[in-house]
């Protein structure tokens, strides 16, 4: 399969990006790691006139620490995430989501920046990004301008970077010594998420001193649970208990009915799930 | 059509191509440079026939653009093999039967080279989760298993014994 043709540019600076994606208009199309953006491209699904390579800016890479801060450049690879020992230390779930991201091969072209502007419904980071309070700082040619996690999620593949934006970084505060895990339910290798949930713990004296509860493909966009987040704050690392305090996290959710299955067992399958992902964690 | 030109070394060889940029690198390997052994399976990153290796990481060639690697550094099975004959992985793929119709084979074992290198004795788990981006439609997968094990037995043995050997000595 052969895209449309297209013209390209592989800009050094994350200025000539923003200049090229102004000329181009809104026929312009930004490609990271590209293991979302070319199979659409190859479907013909979408057939932009420009596309702007970030792969070349490398100050769009790396991870890094900023006082209580992990920092997270939107162009670092799938694979350094899920292997930086920064990233294990502070912010482990997003280590535990990005490791059950696609494959070996697309964790080594894939981007975190990429797969969370992509924001597929059934991707794994948007939730643990939610989770995890992130931060996304976005460059437009207004200059620099940050947007939480709570509202960087708009719609299906939809967030807050509009047309003539790039998203540069993520920063989310240091949970340093949570603990972290993520669930996802497929039927077979490599598929997408039919649910997935987002978990992360702190706990103090062998009981649950703060939490937070993420779920994927629960809706169209990544939905954060604060009423289950309260209900497990002090409960003991004990099934009944949790289970207690985690069956409502699909209370009020309108879960996408496919193949896969109805709402009714996305519902289902997102109780079971924050259970194993909050006792796992535990 | 705009034409890009782009430089980029393949199995040890450097090559300056003008090509469409929305030709993508296993067209490329294919089909300008004639290395039909990297192989297109599913074109849509599934089944991971069409895995090479970008400056020594795996990677799915049908879901990347020619233009992305200028610059860099690609090999496919036909680099591998050495003046002494077949790359490890290659003689343990060929000792353990780890192929039935061979489709799957080059991209297995580019997937299983890299598989070794990020973790030199994984166990079955760590094999089959790291060939997760690989299918065999024969399902032939315990024999590949196998192989990529035995493998690391053989790469683990070597080093073992080499690390025996006296310096100085011929080994």
């Amino acid at each position: 399969m052969i895209p449309v043709a297209f013209d390209y540019s592989a800009p050094t600076t994350l200025d000539e990006a923003l200049t090229l994606l102004a000329d181009a208009g809104e026929d312009g199309k930004i490609l990271a790691g590209g293991q979302s953006l070319i199979p659409v491209l190859k479907l013909r699904l979408a057939a932009p006139h420009a596309v702007i390579d970030l792969g070349r800016i490398d100050a769009l890479r790396g991870i890094r620490e900023d006082g209580d801060h992990v920092v997270i450049g939107a162009m670092t690879q799938h694979h350094d995430v899920a292997t930086h020992p920064l990233v294990a230390e502070h912010a482990n779930l997003i280590a535990r989501a990005t490791q059950t991201v696609a494959d070996p091969q697309i964790r080594h072209r894939g981007t975190f920046g990429g797969a969370l502007v992509h924001a597929d419904p059934a991707g794994d980071l948007p939730a643990a990004a939610l989770a995890m309070d992130a931060v996304f700082h976005i460059v437009g040619p207004g200059g620099e301008r940050t947007v939480a996690a709570a509202d960087f999620f708009v719609d299906l593949f939809t967030t807050a970077v509009g047309d003539n934006e790039i998203l540069t970084e993520v920063r989310m505060p240091k949970k340093t010594a949570w603990v972290s895990d993520y669930q996802k339910f497929t039927r077979v290798a490599q598929q997408w998420s039919i649910v997935g949930v987002a978990a992360t713990l702190r706990i103090e004296n062998g009981r649950i001193a703060e939490a937070r509860i993420a779920l994927t493909n629960m809706g169209s966009v990544p939905i954060r649970v604060q009423a289950v987040e309260q209900a497990l704050i002090g409960c003991a690392i004990e099934e009944d208990a949790i289970a207690r305090a985690t069956a409502s996290v699909a209370d009020g959710t309108n879960p996408p009915s496919d193949l896969n299955g109805d709402p009714d067992y996305r519902r289902h399958l997102a109780t079971v799930l924050t259970r194993r992902a909050v006792l796992n964690a535990a | 059509m705009v034409q890009t030109t782009i430089t980029v070394t393949v199995d040890g060889t450097s090559y300056t191509d003008q090509v469409e940029p929305r030709m993508l690198l296993v067209q490329y390997l294919r089909e300008t440079l004639g290395k039909t052994g990297t192989l297109i399976g599913c074109d849509t990153s599934n089944c991971g026939a069409c895995t090479v290796h970008l400056d020594g990481v795996s990677v799915k060639s049908c879901t990347m653009f020619a233009v992305q690697a200028d610059g860099h550094e690609v090999t496919t099975i036909e680099g591998i093999a050495g003046a002494d004959g077949l790359h490890p992985m290659q003689t343990a793929f060929h000792e353990n039967h780890a192929l039935q119709c061979g489709f799957c084979t080059p991209g297995m074992i580019m997937a299983s080279i890299d598989l070794l290198r990020e973790n030199p004795n994984p166990d079955e788990q760590m094999i089959r989760d790291g060939l997760e981006g690989n299918l065999c439609r024969c399902t032939g997968y315990q024999n590949i298993v196998k192989a990529v094990r035995s493998a690391a037995e053989t790469e683990a043995a070597k080093v073992e014994l080499g690390a025996t050997i006296p310096v100085g000595q011929p080994s």
